[in-house]
């Protein structure tokens, strides 16, 4: 079929010398056998004092109301707006990574889809937890649901909000699927390795009896790959519909048609910032600099730097637009943007996003770890502020002067947005314990070896 | 039925992909067709060398992804125009281009839920137990060696003849699958 791969000008995707069973013995043993090292301790102790700020934060949140937290009118939508957009357009480059670039055959995807799709779900969790704790009164979040009640009602689905509702639990059900079916044969790996009585009952209840079986493989890779194209649009759809929320609005800064586009590639822009924050200590901690190469890395940062000129041009369009709009609430917006109160911000977010990037470009910075987690940090702020910008100039200085006001984040939000990245961190950190990082299975089918020769058969 | 023969199966191992290829080729050249091939990873040829083509998974997530398209945008007309008609700002009660990415989601949720569900019932998962798990060997199937099973319920099988037919292929081993 196809011929082997010859020597990639840009490095190997998988250090040389392995089999099918180092490669199953070395990913395995992380989780297995391996003593689990003392950083994954301080690490997750830390992840966890801050989940526990979380729920300090809801606690106080749900016990007092959202008064706590610096929203006001006329700026409704502040830190939860902001922090729901920044953590489910984290989540996008997993999806982008597991499903675009397997359609695309991008073999090197094999080492980093498994991590990036439990990053997927963690942020996506993280970002479900802002609109339903916005609510006021989250126990009612299944108001947002269509079912018969007896208040006799519906809800309105003429409304971009709705539309978040389908879109965000479309997407956190189809990335738990994918996850969940690229780990059945692993998991099943794990059950016949497992030396502890305990672990391969839980793997083989969780593998359900799978033995790689050809007939199972054949519907296994059709559904794989039919999960993949489903999930293709859907990810592009679900950050969409995020800007839908304000390109639907008429406030200005927001009603504006570049959103769907700009949204989407500044949210595989974060994503791709996040999967490089997580891989490099990853990488160097469990010492898999084999399977996360510099050429994965490499790569990486080449996504980061197309999508991140695609964001810049959606700043640049923003601008222009503001200007040949005519529209002097337009005009006002970008203006206050450059030089209103929130200016310090707005140039920060340009470093971050537009100028920062940039170094990218040099090989150089492409083939040091220390500058690329410096770069993807960057980035990682910079979208931050991108959603803050856009949220809170926009709402902070609408039509009329009378009903302008300024925000600020109060303790409670900045517990609240740090209390997720706790929660991330800690399910993260169960993760990479507890399940295996690097698909298994797929690495396998990378190696030489596993090429079937036409001629012998 | 007919009487439950004494063993599933005799169970070769081989130690790559070509190995179990060739086998798997042979076995079925020579009549066999009640057979099957335990990998690591999935390997392409097997399912042509097991004379696998036809499979309903995509079908099923076709009908699927057209439920989900139908429930998601007759939700939205029955609540909107038919339960509960409430005028919005002028705009018509069936309001078509704002129904869109509700019904788009529930397509993409309702196929991506029968691909993953028919996959699990194609294969009879979760299966907690099946007889090749009974040989010792067989937990290598899930690391670095390849399998070929044939089971007694084929007509040509004989437990002698098909253990001497296997060892033509040079095969690691080759065990007696109990059930």
């Amino acid at each position: 079929m196809s011929a082997p791969l010859p020597e990639h000008p840009a490095g190997p995707i998988i250090g040389p010398g392995h089999t099918f069973s180092t490669v199953t013995d070395k990913i395995s043993a992380v989780v297995l056998t391996r003593k689990t090292p003392i950083g994954w301790f301080i690490g997750f102790a830390l992840s966890f004092s801050l989940l526990m700020l979380f729920l300090v934060a809801v606690t106080h949140l749900v016990f007092t109301g959202i008064g706590i937290w610096g929203i006001n009118e006329p700026v409704a939508w502040g830190f939860d707006i902001v922090n729901f957009v920044w953590w489910i357009g984290i989540g996008h480059a997993g999806t982008l990574i597991s499903a675009i670039l397997l359609l695309f055959r991008q073999e090197w995807r094999t080492s980093i889809n498994r991590f990036a799709e439990a990053m997927t779900l963690f942020a996506v969790a993280c970002a479900a937890m802002f609109p339903v704790l916005h609510l006021g009164r989250p126990w009612l979040a299944y108001w947002l649901f269509p079912y018969p009640n007896t208040m006799g009602i519906w809800p309105q689905f003429r409304s971009p909000l709705m539309w978040d509702v389908f879109a965000v639990s479309t997407y956190a059900t189809v990335s738990l699927m994918f996850w969940f079916v690229g780990l059945i044969p692993d998991l099943a790996t794990l059950r016949d390795r497992s030396p502890s009585r305990v672990g391969r009952g839980i793997y083989g209840i969780l593998a359900m009896g799978w033995r790689g079986s050809a007939a199972h493989w054949h519907r296994y890779e059709t559904a794989y790959l039919l999960l993949a194209g489903l999930s293709t649009p859907l990810v592009v759809s679900v950050h969409t519909i995020v800007s839908f929320d304000f390109a639907v609005g008429v406030i200005p800064g927001w009603h504006a048609t570049v959103f769907p586009p700009y949204f989407v590639a500044g949210a595989i822009y974060a994503g791709f910032a996040m999967v490089m924050t997580l891989a490099i200590p990853l990488r160097k901690i469990y010492g898999l600099e084999d399977f996360i190469t510099m050429r994965h890395l490499n790569y990486m940062a080449r996504i980061t730097l197309a999508t991140g000129l695609i964001v810049a041009y959606g700043y640049m369009m923003e601008a222009f637009m503001a200007w040949y709009s005519g529209s002097p609430y337009e005009e006002y917006m970008i203006l206050n943007r450059f030089s209103g109160p929130y200016n310090s911000m707005y140039w920060t977010l340009i470093v971050c996003n537009v100028v920062v990037p940039q170094l990218l470009w040099f090989e150089r910075v492409r083939s040091s770890v220390v500058a690329l987690f410096a770069v993807s940090m960057v980035v990682n702020v910079g979208m931050w502020l991108e959603r803050y910008i856009i949220i809170v100039v926009s709402l902070s200085r609408d039509f009329l002067p009378s009903s302008w006001g300024l925000y600020s984040g109060t303790v409670w939000d900045w517990s609240t947005f740090i209390g997720t990245i706790g929660l991330f961190l800690t399910l993260l950190f169960l993760f990479i314990r507890f399940l295996p990082m690097i698909s298994i299975f797929e690495m396998r089918t990378l190696l030489p070896e596993a090429e079937v020769k036409e001629e012998l058969a | 039925m007919t009487r439950r023969p004494a063993i599933y199966g005799l169970l070769a191992e081989f130690n790559d992909p070509n190995e179990l290829v060739s086998a798997v080729r042979g076995a079925h050249a020579a009549g066999y067709r009640r057979l099957d091939a335990y990998t690591p990873f999935p390997i392409e040829e097997l399912s042509e060398a097991l004379d696998m083509h036809r499979n309903r998974l995509p079908l099923i997530v076709l009908i699927g992804g057209i439920l989900g398209a139908c429930a998601g945008l007759g939700l939205q007309y029955w609540t909107s125009v038919i339960d509960y008609p409430i005028n919005v700002a002028g705009r018509p009660l069936f309001s078509l281009p704002s129904f869109i990415p509700i019904t788009f989601e529930c397509t993409v949720l309702v196929a991506a839920l029968s691909a993953v569900f028919g996959m699990l019932a194609l294969n009879g998962l979760p299966m907690p137990y099946h007889p090749v798990f009974n040989v010792p060997r067989f937990a290598l199937a899930t690391r670095d060696r390849f399998f070929l099973c044939i089971e007694a319920t084929d007509p040509q099988f004989d437990r002698d003849a098909t253990r001497r037919f296997l060892e033509r292929f040079v095969p690691r081993s080759v065990s007696e699958v109990e059930h």
